[in-house]
């Protein structure tokens, strides 16, 4: 009467790809391994493959984002799905119901996959608990509990400039609260087997019992940063002054912004990473941001190669047994 | 079935492809490999023929038209492609041809790099079962086997051939 | 109509009675209680062999949905679920739609309930009216219709000079309140007990201290205004360990708790099993052994159902946006029972904190066996096991997080006055 993990199937595959809080170190290894096909795919002069000829894909998103859409929009192009963008205004409250209806109606449309954004945590385990069996569901965001694909592609750039991950200091910076980004990035660096995890920030930021995630809590910037090999920082969303949970973007910056002295802490190889948009003189620096530590612009073109691994892997589990032919 | 002589095969295939170069007055040809088979027979073919042009090497799994059966390997080995294929003429190098799909899968991916000059096909086995319309410029061996055998290619070095007798009756691309 | 209960187990903790005997009811009330008097003819025989016969459940608060929200639960539909619990008296909160706020919606409860038939119900009155903690309701008037005390539901009296005043009113005429302590900005939007699997699932946490800053506001209040206040139902230990202190100091203060804040924790939520959203939030571990804790040193009067049914698509959300609540009324006596199975208290205990001593809070004369008391009767097979399922339930919501449960104990008859108001089939 429990629920099972549901975004895997009876054999252990990917079913639906949901959260990293559950998947296995192989997996992960796996879904990094095949993204980097993709990565090759986009170097050249089309940039298709035809693994989803045939499939539609469509993006749900409850919640606005361009950038998100677009990377799964392109990743799902890229692998000759069709694809139908559904934007649902969020100011009108979606109630169960209508969501429910909704799905009922792009299932008999005959959709194949659904890349769900919420403003609500939960929000792709509800759905995927209510779909149709054929049908698969990857998590693009849901409320502060989950942002998978994009820790799996901050996964993929990390291994990419350091290689392996056992002996590696991950620090992430910010508004852990609120974060999506960090959950799951806490949830896969620690099942890939980093040496640490940092989060620093000051306490109104920080969840209770955060520490049980397997994380070391700082509050102070420079302490945090002693030796780190990767910094992540998090966006810091303009409206948590409403909550008292920052005086001002002035001295959170004073206190958590990333400027060139602080990032003199950290390892001399140290890489710079964040989820974006950046609130350039909030949480980093320009000089920072734009400099030879940072690889953020590298993150969103890792994006489009790991969604499309992920999705490529969770539509391929659909079919019958791994069989390989001569 | 004794061992094939793959050495003195890939040197008829050699002396074959510079005659078909010769002929049709190619002077400087990009060879690639299909995973995994097909790549081992390249460089041997590459090194043979002593072409300048790094060897390029395809994988088809992303063009395979049995996706919707078999779903994917996350271990696959990536394409690489060092140039590009545009206005080049092209030497498709396998170790098996049997239905032609994975050669059909091939093409269609080195079509997605670009739009070659003219593309060959050498192949160090050709079996029946065509399923497709294909037939290689090359080939080392044509080999009557009936639809239960298979042939397993071991390597890279040595490379070897040797004939399994399939119980379950497989369908080889 | 006299009817004669024999060969069970008889238990009325309110008179120390616990032993195989007969019960004989006459005219709605009880006659006798352990031996049969001489000479008593009875129009029917009830053979309770095996079986434990106590008084009817006396439940604080179940929410029965009518008026307002009939597509959840009517009077009809909730107290027959009640008397399949057990359930012989309960009381309603008063955020009904029209709220419980005038003597004509309280008439209408229970108008309803009396054709229904099948359990008491005595509304609880409206604080304030609209529960908008603006003013002070017209407490005396609902009293003497029916009300049997007072309360602003789910929603703080944030004003505290409204809040000191309707307990001094209360207090004038010697009226009960019912408090739910939550701070409301502590636990605005929230969902979760604040802590690991909140962290975890990213959902809004409720603290635990929530509800002790309240508890501390209200016995604070209490004290200064001779209130006589009862809290619940309570969610943490903090809170328990206050109420005990205030109740050492003689403060007229007591305390009650839902059967599901005995049992399940936040671990419940699983991957955001919305049927796990309760209000409180369930808390941890040490909440809820502190819980125990609070009934076995008497801190903790009375176990309650805190029932909430609720039509399907309620639950059909993701967590945050679906309805807090569970359907209780018939998991009650069970879940309950767990507890004298568990050690935590005799059954004699469980039994007193399901009738008695909710029936004292009250300050009604219900929950007992005693001879001349109303015929309010639960029998129970307490080694009868059953699945919770949406075909054992009579409850119009199927709405709860034991759906699927083995549970032990189930209630075979209750008799409301003397009248055989639930019987189990089969």
């Amino acid at each position: 009467m429990r629920y099972r993990d549901i975004q895997l199937d009876e054999n252990g595959r990917l079913r639906h790809f949901l959260s990293i809080e559950g998947l296995k170190r192989q997996m992960l290894m796996d879904i990094l391994d095949y993204a980097e096909n993709f990565i090759t795919v986009g170097g050249r002069s089309i940039k298709k493959v035809p693994l989803l000829r045939g499939h539609t894909v469509t993006n749900l998103f409850f919640e606005p984002s361009t950038r998100t859409r677009t990377t799964f929009e392109l990743a799902a192009k890229r692998l000759s799905a069709d694809v139908l963008n559904i934007n649902i205004n969020t100011s009108a409250t979606t109630k169960g119901e209508s969501l429910l209806d909704m799905l009922r109606n792009l299932e008999a449309m005959h959709c194949d996959m659904f890349v769900v954004r919420h403003a609500q945590s939960g929000a792709a385990h509800f759905i995927a608990r209510h779909v149709a069996p054929h049908i698969r569901v990857i998590n693009a965001g849901d409320g502060s509990h989950a942002h998978p694909t994009q820790a799996m592609l901050d996964m993929f750039t990390i291994r990419r400039h350091k290689g392996e991950f056992a002996d590696l200091r991950v620090a992430v910076v910010g508004d852990i609260l609120h974060s999506r980004v960090a959950r799951s990035q806490i949830h896969a660096l620690t099942t890939l087997g980093v040496h640490e995890v940092r989060v620093i920030g000051p306490e109104t930021l920080l969840p209770q019992r955060v520490e049980e995630l397997g994380v070391h809590v700082y509050h102070h910037l420079p302490a945090g940063l002693e030796g780190v090999d990767v910094i992540i920082m998090l966006r810091l969303q303009r409206e948590r002054m409403q909550g008292a949970l920052i005086p001002s973007e002035r001295e959170y910056f004073e206190l958590y912004g990333l400027t060139e002295e602080k990032l003199a802490f950290a390892k001399p190889d140290v890489i710079v990473m964040h989820p974006g948009p950046i609130n350039r003189g909030v949480e980093i620096s320009s000089e920072v941001a734009d400099g030879p530590r940072s690889v953020i612009l590298e993150q969103v073109s890792n994006g489009i190669a790991i969604r499309m691994a992920i999705m490529s892997m969770i539509m391929g589990n659909r079919f019958g047994s791994e069989e390989e032919e001569q | 079935m004794n061992d094939l002589p793959v050495d003195s095969l890939l040197q008829e295939m050699a002396a074959e492809l510079q005659r078909h170069l010769h002929r049709s007055q190619i002077s400087a040809p990009l060879m690639i490999g299909i995973h995994t088979g097909g790549v081992w027979v390249a460089k041997r073919l590459h090194r043979q023929m002593g072409l300048e042009e790094p060897l390029g090497t395809l994988n088809i799994s992303f063009y395979r038209d049995d996706f919707s059966r078999i779903g994917v390997h996350p271990q696959v080995k990536p394409s690489r492609l060092p140039v590009t294929v545009e206005d080049r003429h092209i030497i498709l190098v396998d170790d098996v041809l049997q239905t032609g799909r994975t050669v059909r899968a091939a093409l269609n991916e080195i079509f997605d790099y670009g739009r070659p000059a003219s593309v060959a096909l050498a192949v160090l086995v050709d079996r029946p079962g065509r399923e497709l319309p294909i037939q290689p410029t090359v080939a080392g061996i044509h080999l009557e086997l009936e639809p239960h055998q298979q042939i397993k290619l071991e390597g890279p070095e040595p490379l070897r051939i040797t004939l399994l007798e399939s119980v379950r009756g497989a369908e080889p691309q | 109509m006299k009817i004669r209960i024999h060969g069970g187990r008889l238990i009325d903790p309110a008179s120390g009675l616990d032993e195989i005997g007969t019960l004989c009811v006459a005219d709605g009330r009880i006659v006798a209680a352990g031996e049969s008097p001489e000479p008593f003819t009875a129009d029917r025989e009830i053979d309770a062999s095996g079986l434990v016969v106590c008084p009817g459940l006396v439940d604080l608060q179940a929410r029965l949905r009518e008026p307002g929200q009939e597509h959840k639960g009517t009077i009809e539909s909730e107290t027959a679920a009640a008397a399949a619990g057990g359930i012989t008296t309960l009381c309603c909160p008063p955020d009904t739609d029209p709220v419980t706020d005038t003597p004509a919606v309280a008439n209408l409860i229970q108008e309803l309930a009396r054709r229904a038939g099948n359990t008491r119900v005595l509304p609880i009155g409206a604080m304030t009216p609209g529960l908008r903690g603006e003013q002070i309701c017209e407490m005396f008037i609902l009293s003497q219709s029916g009300c049997v005390a007072f309360s602003n539901a789910e929603r703080a009296i944030v004003n505290t000079e409204v809040l000191r005043r309707a307990m001094e009113y209360a207090a004038t005429h010697d009226l009960t309140l019912f408090l739910r302590p939550q701070d409301p900005w502590l636990s605005a939007n929230g969902c979760a007990h604040e802590g690991a699997v909140s962290t975890r699932l990213g959902l809004r946490g409720i603290p635990g201290f929530a509800e002790t800053m309240e508890v501390a506001r209200l016995l604070t209040l209490a004290e200064q205004t001779g209130a006589r206040i009862h809290l619940g139902p309570l969610s943490t230990a903090r809170a328990i360990q206050m109420i005990g202190r205030a109740q050492y100091d003689g403060l007229p203060v007591s305390a009650s708790v839902s059967a599901h804040h005995l049992h399940l924790t936040e671990l419940d939520i699983n991957d955001f099993d919305s049927r796990a959203y309760l209000r409180p939030p369930l808390r941890t571990q040490r909440d809820r052994e502190g819980l125990h804790r609070g009934l076995v040193r008497g801190v903790i009067g009375a176990i309650c159902s805190d029932h909430q049914p609720h039509d399907i698509d309620a639950k059909l959300a993701p967590f945050a946006e679906s309805e807090p609540g569970a359907t209780a009324v018939e998991t009650l006596l069970p879940l309950s029972l767990r507890l004298a199975d568990h050690g935590v208290l005799s059954l004699s205990e469980v039994i007193a904190a399901l009738t008695w001593r909710p029936a004292r809070i009250l300050g009604i004369p219900a929950g007992t066996l005693s001879p001349g008391a109303a015929a309010d009767i639960c029998i129970f097979n307490p080694e009868r096991y059953w699945t919770v399922a949406p075909e054992t339930l009579v409850s119009q919501g199927h709405n709860t997080p034991l759906m699927g449960w083995e549970l032990k104990g189930r209630v075979t008859h209750t008799l409301l006055e003397g009248r055989l108001v639930y019987q189990l089939k089969g």
